[in-house]
């Protein structure tokens, strides 16, 4: 049953697929580690879940291999592969009760005596007591988990989530983000988990592929991708950035000097995709203080000036708009310790920031500032 | 004053909806009503006197019967054929891409388009020039005919509505192609199967006009009443319309019992 | 996925297949479907074109002596001229029997989708449960119900609504009547389903933008309830129009149908060409008011 194939990485290499004329998964490569937590996050028909399904076999590659070791299983047809999905809104069998969905798996694989893991795997989830209820009877939380005991009771080698908590509502979804990082700690299997939301990414992952119209933007620690992103694409879609277009005259002194709307700026150079030609030149929103005059910016920052033209309190910060001279408006969180009184609408201020916080990021010509965020997506890395 | 019209506005739809339904049920009562009757004469179709003799003895008159065991036989063969012929094409047309499908749409949609008359009327056109013998058989074959249609309606939508995915989580959790029909196919698309055979069973039982062209001269139920109505009908006929509607109804209760029972939160 | 959610269904709309397995399931559909689809060839087209062939016999054959395929057109004027006004009977009678249907079937299905609750099963199963009894003895009921010695024909001699010696059995009331009794259901249960989709709020916001409770109907629930108005009518119409059974039991020739002409040209006086032209003729005029009153219902000037 493919347990007694290598144990080792998923190796996804050059992965194509396309539904006619249409590529949803582009000539994809990557690596993920064995006993890792892996997200491929993006927004919607970016190709995760197509990837996913590759993986899973319910779905046939056009090109390419899915490696398992040093086996590639791409062609295996799904009940042949160590590899187990919860699926999207958790397609529970609705006519067994919870104890014969969880054993499902079990059963074909012809296993006789399946209780006692049934029993041992609800109550990991859980659920102890629930094997007798059917999967209409239970809430959307217990039914996720359900979904969840029914793959890993068959200790697949590979572990794919489809968007697992994205009927849950918010409160239950952090409460279940926690309870699979836990999971997959105690199980130690390799979690490859699809979402578009880069927040619960983020929170869970070890490793974070974002994807883009079937390719990956970029691949990392969510703490490294988030501090200096690799992409205009990732660098708004993790969180919310504030990229001006700028012109970069190339390195010297370890740092890279850039021009934007007339203003001079710098950015280290281990902090710049691109030193030479158009750029972004990007801070975050939280990286960005306010102050009501030049004079007041601590040495070393970098400035730019411009008009309060919104101010909204959302409990742990106000969120500023700051339209500058040349019309974009830039985005500020202002954590809410205190420390500052609040800039009413209108008035004159200030945004500076640390150079180090900035980043350059390569920029077609033609392109202009990327100020405002992604209004479809989700947004809220402040908090 | 405004209070009762809001009240009537709220209300009189459904009153009419009532007396409507009581139109409905009014022969019903009637049959009901005459199968304890002691008929005046052969051919009095008023209430005269109680009696459960008809009860009693329901096949007084031992070719009506006769009648009914044969529409009983014919009915169960032809929906077990409708049954299983219209459950494949429904699998055919909800899981597969092929060509032809729209013709094979039209194939099933126009039976149900069209007057029983016309089909009746040319199986019979067809059988004479074959130089078929009419009896038990050619009935089957037309009964399938009627049926199959419905079946496969039946059988469409509730496999139209079945999730995919409960599919691909099976084949995902090792079962292959045949387990995963067998577990969890089969058994979710099952009640839309039984009530397509019940469908079929009713409409076979119940058909007089297909089968008056096509009977030679086997006798059916209906038929029987058919030709009991110039000559007189027993009384015993209300018995059987009274008994297969109670039969019916205690079905339809019973098979939405285990429903209204995995509906109830816990 | 809103991109791929439309395009896998392409591709997988069967349980996805490796190509080396895709050869045999090519097939399957048409193994799946050979069975069914063979049995309605047979026995429903092949039949078509064997009345068609039949309505154009030398009338002047029979069944003894055998029939020969003289293409004799004049079957169908023939058979028009001697039995117009059954033809327009079947239609008239269908044609009130369908308005009466409405007036009852509409405000049922209504109750039923909207306004019964927790009733709703309950009410749904009582439209059907009449249809278990068999069509004829429920039919020979309804000559118990009008009979000239019943409760309800006292009744209406008492107000003066009919005559001392009125009756109602052996009338067209009766023959009426009956139709639309016998297929209120299938008009009833397309409706309810298109009926039920209704989304109460609609009501509720067109009454919020200061519709009276008839512009309402009128505006939001009329229109969307045409689908299943129209395949209501059409479940009526269709049998109502070929049905001679209720004209045989609860009237006279005097109220014969086409349906009694055509039973009576198979089976009694075994005039096989004029029976199929007849036929044919039946088929060809529901058609026409199916394809007429499709037209007219697809567009909105007709609400």
């Amino acid at each position: 049953m493919g347990h007694d194939a290598p144990a080792g990485d998923l190796r996804l290499a050059n992965l194509t697929k396309r539904f006619g004329v249409f590529t949803a998964v582009d000539d994809l490569s990557l690596t993920i580690p064995q006993g890792s937590f892996f997200a491929l996050l993006g927004a919607s028909g970016c190709g995760k879940t197509t990837t996913l399904r590759m993986i899973a076999g319910l779905e046939e590659p056009t090109s390419g291999q899915v490696l398992l070791g040093d086996r590639d299983i791409a062609r295996l047809r799904p009940y042949k592969r160590p590899v187990n999905t919860v699926f999207q809104s958790y397609a529970l069998f609705p006519h067994l009760d919870i104890f014969e969905n969880v054993a499902f798996g079990l059963r074909r694989r012809g296993i006789r005596s399946v209780g006692d893991q049934v029993e041992r795997m609800l109550s990991l989830v859980q659920l102890d007591g629930y094997g007798r209820r059917r999967p209409a009877q239970l809430s959307g939380g217990q039914q996720q988990r359900v979904a969840l005991a029914r793959a890993l009771i068959n200790h697949p080698k590979v572990l794919l989530l489809d968007e697992p908590l994205g009927a849950l509502d918010l409160k239950l979804r952090r409460q279940m983000q926690i309870e699979l990082k836990r999971i997959q700690t105690e199980v130690g299997i390799t979690f490859v988990h699809v979402t578009h939301d880069q927040e619960e990414a983020m929170t869970m992952a070890d490793t974070v592929a974002v994807m883009n119209a079937g390719r990956i933007e970029q691949l990392g620690a969510p703490a490294d991708m988030y501090e200096f992103p690799a992409t205009a694409f990732v660098a708004n879609f993790l969180g919310q950035s504030n990229l001006l277009a700028a012109e970069a005259a190339g390195a010297g002194g370890g740092e890279v000097a850039v021009s934007a709307h007339g203003g001079r700026f710098s950015v280290p150079a281990g902090r710049a995709r691109a030193d030479r030609g158009p750029v972004y030149l990007g801070v975050r929103p939280e990286k960005l203080h306010l102050v009501g005059s030049a004079d007041q910016v601590p040495a070393g920052h970098q400035h730019v000036t411009g008009v309060v033209t919104d101010a909204s309190y959302v409990g742990v910060s106000t969120q500023y708009l700051l339209r500058t001279g040349w019309g974009s408006e830039l985005t500020v969180f202002v954590a809410n310790s205190g420390a500052y009184g609040r800039l009413p609408v209108g008035t004159q201020a200030v945004a500076h920031w640390d150079p180090r916080h900035a980043f350059l990021l390569h920029r077609e010509p033609g392109e202009h500032d990327r100020t405002t965020p992604v209004l479809d997506e989700p947004v809220g890395a402040s908090s | 004053m405004t209070r009762i019209s809001r009240w009537l506005a709220d209300r009189w739809v459904m009153g009419v909806a009532l007396l409507v339904l009581g139109y409905l049920f009014l022969p019903i009562a009637v049959v009901a009503g005459l199968s304890f009757n002691r008929p005046s004469s052969r051919l009095s179709y008023d209430f005269n006197e109680f009696t459960l003799d008809n009860w009693r003895q329901p096949c007084a008159t031992s070719d009506m019967c006769e009648a009914v065991v044969r529409s009983v036989q014919i009915g169960f063969i032809a929906t077990v054929a409708a049954t299983v012929l219209g459950t494949l094409m429904a699998f055919a047309l909800v899981r597969h891409r092929f060509r032809g499908r729209s013709g094979v749409n039209v194939l099933i949609f126009l039976p149900m388009a069209t007057p029983e008359l016309v089909m009746g009327t040319s199986l019979l056109a067809l059988f004479v020039s074959g130089g078929v013998q009419l009896g038990f058989w050619t009935i089957v074959i037309a009964h399938v005919m009627f049926c199959v249609s419905f079946v496969v309606v039946t059988v469409k939508a509730r496999l139209a509505g079945m999730d995919r995915r409960l599919e691909e989580a099976a084949m995902d959790l090792y079962a292959n192609e045949w387990q995963t029909f067998r577990r969890i196919t089969l058994p979710l698309v099952l009640p839309g199967i039984v009530a397509a055979a019940l469908l079929a069973f009713s409409l076979s039982f119940d058909d007089f006009i297909i089968t008056n062209f096509n009977s030679g001269t086997t006798v059916t139920f209906p038929m029987y009443v058919w030709g009991a109505a110039q000559r007189g009908i027993p009384p015993q006929v209300n018995v059987i319309g009274t008994a297969m509607f109670v039969i019916a109804l205690l079905l339809v209760l019973a098979s939405s019992l285990p429903g209204r029972r995995a509906k109830r939160p816990s | 996925m809103s991109v791929l959610a439309h395009v896998p269904t392409g591709s997988g709309q069967s349980a996805p297949l490796p190509a080396a397995r895709s050869g045999r399931y090519r097939l399957l559909p048409y193994l799946l479907l050979l069975p069914g689809a063979a049995w309605l060839f047979l026995f429903f087209a092949v039949p078509l074109f064997q009345l068609a062939a039949a309505s154009l016999y030398d009338p002047s054959g029979s069944l003894s002596t055998g029939y020969a395929l003289t293409w004799a057109f004049g079957n169908y004027p023939e058979a028009l001229q001697a039995y117009w006004p059954q033809f327009t009977r079947s239609f008239l009678y269908a044609g009130i029997a369908l308005v009466l249907a409405l007036l009852m079937g509409y405000p049922l299905a209504y109750a039923i989708a909207q306004k019964a609750g927790r009733w709703k099963n309950l009410l749904l199963v009582c439209v059907i449960a009449p249809m278990f009894t068999s069509f004829l003895v429920r039919t020979l009921a309804w000559k118990t119900i009008l009979s000239d010695n019943g409760a309800l024909v006292g009744l209406l001699r008492d107000v003066h609504l009919l005559g001392a010696d009125g009756r109602l059995l052996a009338t067209p009331v009766a023959v009426v009547l009956g139709l639309t009794y016998n297929f209120l259901p299938f008009l009833v249960l397309p409706l309810y389903a298109s009926l039920e989709r209704l989304d109460h709020r609609l009501l509720e916001a067109a009454s919020d933008l200061y519709a009276s409770p008839v512009r309402a109907f009128r505006k939001v629930t009329l229109p969307l309830s045409m689908p299943g108005l129209v395949a209501g009518t059409l479940l009526f119409f269709i049998p109502a129009s070929g049905d001679y059974i209720n004209a045989e039991l609860l009237g006279t020739p005097n109220e014969y149908m086409i349906g009694n002409v055509i039973d009576s040209a198979f089976l009694v006086r075994l005039d096989y060409p004029q029976g199929a032209a007849l036929s044919f003729l039946l088929m060809a005029a529901i058609l026409a008011v199916v394809f007429v009153y499709l037209r007219r219902a697809g567009t909105d000037e007709v609400l």
